[in-house]
């Protein structure tokens, strides 16, 4: 299908089922149990986890394939969500323009920031990009305000030209984001018995962006660019002496990354219209390194996965307080009760970022190949008489 | 005049000498093998012809074309393979993908994006990859993951990887290096074999003389970074100038 | 001049910082060939540290005055620090007002605790795994170090003062005043730097981890083991960044996240230095802290606007592509 084999068909196809089946997926509890927290259905998070997942995807081309590891990729994200805004503010509403402009811009500037840090290795590499990002992130706040509106960040307002649109609406607000008139705003609802479902436009536009870069992201990986990446991580010297110039290779890795990343910035301003300098920090850096290592570096689906359950647990996890927790273990004598709610009050709430860490330690420590290693793993305890089978023990890019 | 020569060429290292006037001719089509003691400069002077070092003085021409100031892909592209004393591999590859490198190298150049295609619609240079499997008793192996085989499986996919190049010339670094006797036999065979089959090149340094003398057609011994003697090896075995540079050594 | 001179001390308390934390990141990717990602983190522990001792000092009781009364008529409770009755309210209110010179005492074995668990716990697994895996499980430790201080701190800067001795600011020449409590910060730095060098240069256990920081191969060859000492190494690194971070208490209130800002500034640091040169970490600590405070002159601002936000990037960035090695760095050090 689509030029794929039929492994990575069937994966690509559970992807897309999962995508397009979300609303209904995260929101397994009926909207006034008590377990409704626990949903995570509704569209501004599931826009979350696709555009993430973007941003991930991209970011484990270059990492997962090649190896270099980047500190600074926030920045390309940042970047892309400021020329988008930048679009809505002066050419019009349509999102189309706004996310191309992101794309090429961040590419542009993973082109300048690539080639200069390219020219170091190693931790090196990882240095040069986390100062550059940083350099981008100070940059945004002060000297250039007039592009990015400093601190408050940038956002519409009613005095924007917007040439091919309308300044204001008729009722004199703001216009909404929309792609040729459908409005990323507009959702439905559909309520069946006590369960309640919203398909939200800008969600689904959202998953079949994802749905395109994954698909994407498949086909550089099947390809021999994809190989040559791979060598580039396992050896160097040897690509080198095969005749190879490892460089332009990473550079286009790098930048073909740095798209994906203006294009989850591009579409996270496409949903909600304002761009900050925060968003280009080295921590935002450091989430997605933490979604690709979590979801496992090097895989197809690992990066979107990571991507999902750090969205999941971020929205999820901080939401649980004291008063949830004692809601649940109510039905246990109140010393235990107390004891068990003060034993795993710092974990949840504001302390999810804990959580985040000492699962991602664990993950470094014991499971390298992230999520998806781990769901071999299983796997394979399962399913001994497969692994033996020589063609599963082959060792093609695990999906 | 040889496909590879070698003029004047001299390299230091702070205060140490490594080369000093090395003059080296390689005819085309023969086994030309470089040997001498250890610190002899037989490294060095390899480094040299593959542009990992850049000589002091003197220069290295490859079919009458200098290879100096380029850098090892583009000597690669001109016709050089090298083999590597501890086999280089792309050891997370499986076997196949790592044939399969070499063979875009030699029809894309050093470089050429090819993102979307999926390398297996490349028919063609997959049957080269598998021909060339099949002619190193490696193609039961194709899907292996490379790191996990012995030495000696690395040893004969490295060189099947040169060789699928089709090379001119082919650079041996000691390729019998810390082998067992019968691996060392079964190199030396491959060795032969290529050497009968195609029109190929070999320059080898090396320790062992044994694998010298049952592949050489000519030798040259080095010693304290000068050539010492240049001569067949029925020539070699007996000068006493050799012996007098070995003197000490285990061989 | 003296605007020259004053932005030379302004750039002092700062790159002494950065010194410090440097010389630990150095001594620890030098040592163990690893890179700590944790290591603001072990400046922010010192940091609260001092904190934590300022609190163990100010524990009271409530003592009842029956002939004030507060303003809603009840009697006035009084707070007495325990200090203070055991000493005597003159001593114990100095031994509070002191506090943060007297966390060095405090956080010293704290800080080689910290240190020998971390290593002993965690890096001791990571040395024959690759840098980025180094990099990525102690950025992980980082991140919860720095929430478990949140935790218990609360995410607010929590104010350490100087003692009032201190506090204030000297003229050092008919122009220039300087705050009190930068000098001593400085001179402080001064002072752990030379006895860290002092340690390396003069004592033998110095002797055997400098030669293991040139080639450690060929010590573990000699039979020495160079692990325990490695373990000490690592105590200490974490007893300099947590020093330099008690210290630097009255300069910012330690909040929870000062780690991370430095931490990546540190980095650019001993890169700019020269990765595993200790001196050359010192050097360019001073030197991109002095660096930081010329960019931030009104002078310098208005005819490049933003130069200061950016200079220690710059400088990094320039310093990488032109000299791969640092300023100080030694051959086959990461390359």
């Amino acid at each position: 299908m689509f030029g794929l084999d039929k492994k990575d068909s069937t994966l690509l196809l559970i992807v897309a089922l999962l995508t397009m089946l979300a609303p209904f997926i995260f929101n397994p509890f009926p909207t006034d149990s008590g377990l409704a927290q626990f949903n995570a259905g509704y569209p501004d998070l599931m826009q979350r986890f696709v555009i993430f997942g973007i941003f991930a995807i991209g970011f484990n081309i270059l990492f997962g394939l090649t190896g270099y590891l980047s500190f600074g990729h926030a920045a390309f994200l940042g970047v892309g969500s400021y020329s988008a805004v930048w679009m809505f503010k002066l050419l019009s509403m349509n999102i189309v323009p706004a996310i191309l402009l992101s794309v090429v811009i961040a590419g542009l500037f993973a082109l300048v920031i690539g080639f200069v840090s390219l020219r170091r290795t190693g931790i090196y590499f990882s240095i040069l990009t986390l100062a550059f990002a940083q350099m981008s992130f100070a940059l945004a706040y002060s000297v250039l305000t007039p592009l990015t509106n400093g601190e408050t960040g940038l956002q519409l307002t009613l005095d924007d030209p917007r040439i091919l649109g309308s300044s204001a609406t008729a009722d004199g607000s703001i216009p909404v984001t929309n792609l040729f008139g459908l409005e990323m705003r507009s959702a439905y609802d559909l309520v069946i018995g006590p369960w309640s479902f919203t398909f939200s436009a800008g969600y689904y536009v959202c998953a079949i962006v994802m749905l395109l870069s994954f698909y994407l992201a498949i086909r550089i990986f099947r390809s021999p660019f994809g190989m040559m990446l791979r060598a580039i991580k396992s050896n160097q010297q040897r690509l080198n002496y095969t005749g190879l110039n490892p460089k332009p290779y990473t550079l286009a890795a790098f930048v073909i990354s740095g798209m994906y990343a203006g294009l989850a910035g591009g579409l996270m301003a496409a949903m909600d219209p304002l761009a900050g300098a925060e968003r280009m920090q080295w921590t935002a850096s450091g989430e997605v390194v933490l979604m690709t290592i979590l979801g496992g570096a090097g895989t197809l689906i690992g990066p979107v996965l990571g991507a999902g359950a750090i969205k999941y647990m971020e929205n999820i996890f901080s939401k649980i307080n004291d008063n949830v927790l004692h809601g649940w273990f109510a039905f246990l004598p109140d010393g235990i009760e107390d004891a068990i709610v003060f034993i795993i009050h710092p974990f949840v709430g504001k302390g999810w970022h804990l959580t985040l860490g000492i699962i991602f330690m664990l993950v470094v420590t014991f499971l390298p190949g992230g999520l998806v290693e781990g769901g071999q793993r299983i796997a394979r305890l399962f399913n001994r008489k497969k692994a033996d089978d020589p063609k599963s023990a082959s060792t093609e890019p695990a999906e | 005049m040889g496909i590879l020569e070698v003029k004047d060429v001299g390299k230091r290292f702070g205060g140490l000498k490594a080369l000093s006037d090395v003059n080296l001719s390689v005819a085309e089509n023969t086994c030309h093998a470089i040997i001498g003691p250890n610190g002899a400069g037989k490294s060095t002077l390899l480094n040299c012809l593959v542009g990992k070092l850049i000589p002091d003085t003197g220069s290295v021409m490859f079919q009458g074309q200098s290879v100096l100031g380029r850098s090892p892909h583009e000597i690669n592209q001109m016709g050089i393979s090298r083999v590597f004393q501890t086999p280089e591999i792309f050891g997370d590859l499986t076997v196949f993908e790592n044939m399969m490198i070499p063979l875009f190298a030699k029809r894309d150049g050093a470089y050429r994006l090819h993102a979307i295609e999926s390398v297996m619609n490349e028919k063609s240079l997959i049957e080269e990859a598998e021909k060339m499997l099949e002619e190193v008793n490696m193609l039961d192996k194709r899907h292996m993951h490379s790191a996990s085989m012995s030495r000696g499986d690395k040893r004969r996919l490295e060189m099947a990887m040169c060789l699928v190049q089709s090379p001119k010339l082919l650079l041996l670094d000691e390729p019998t290096a810390g082998m067992a006797r019968a691996d060392t036999n079964n190199t030396i065979d491959l060795l032969k074999q290529i050497k009968d089959e195609r029109d190929i090149t070999i320059a080898i340094i090396e320790h062992d003389m044994h694998v010298v003398f049952s592949l050489a057609d000519r030798i040259t011994v080095l010693a304290q970074g000068t050539p010492l003697v240049e001569d067949a090896p029925e020539n070699i075995k007996g000068h006493p100038k050799v012996q007098e540079a070995y003197l000490g050594e285990a061989h | 001049m003296d605007a020259i001179l004053l932005q030379i001390l302004n750039g002092l308390d700062k790159g002494s910082a950065y010194a410090l934390i440097a010389l630990g990141l150095t001594l620890i990717f030098g040592t163990l060939g690893v890179v700590n990602f944790a290591h603001g983190a072990l400046f922010m522990i010192g940091a609260f540290c001092s904190v934590t001792l300022q609190r163990i000092l100010n524990i009271s009781y409530e003592t009842i005055d029956p002939t004030k009364t507060d303003f809603l008529g009840n009697p006035a409770k009084i707070k007495t620090p325990y200090v203070e009755s055991w000493f005597g309210p003159e001593m114990g209110s100095s031994i509070i007002e002191w506090s943060v010179p007297l966390a060095i005492l405090f956080a010293i074995p704290i800080m080689i605790g910290i240190g020998f668990i971390m290593e002993r716990g965690l890096i001791k697994h990571f040395y024959k795994r690759p840098h980025a895996d180094q990099i990525l499980v102690t950025f992980g430790l980082a991140i919860v170090l720095q929430e478990v201080i949140k935790y218990y701190f609360g995410a607010n800067p929590i104010q350490t003062p100087a003692p009032d001795a201190l506090e204030g600011v000297a003229q050092l020449t008919s122009t220039i005043v300087y705050p009190i409590w930068r000098i001593v910060y400085f001179c402080f730095a001064l002072v752990i730097i030379g006895a860290v060098f002092a340690f390396l240069q003069f004592t033998t256990f110095g002797m055997v981890v400098r030669a293991g920081m040139a080639d450690r191969e060929t010590v573990g060859l000699l039979g020495i083991d160079i692990d325990k000492r490695f373990t000490f190494m690592f105590g200490l690194a974490a007893a300099v960044a947590g020093l330099a971070g008690v210290m630097y208490g009255p300069i910012n209130a330690p909040n929870y996240h000062m780690g991370m800002d430095f931490l990546v500034l540190s980095f650019v640091v001993v890169v700019v230095g020269g990765m595993g040169s200790l001196p050359g970490a010192v050097a360019a600590g001073f030197l991109l802290g002095i660096l930081e405070s010329f960019a931030s002159m009104k002078e310098v601002i208005t005819i490049v606007p933003g130069i200061n936000q950016i200079i220690i990037y710059l400088v990094a960035i320039v310093i990488l592509l032109t000299r791969p090695r640092g300023l100080m760095g030694r051959k086959g050090v990461m390359e």
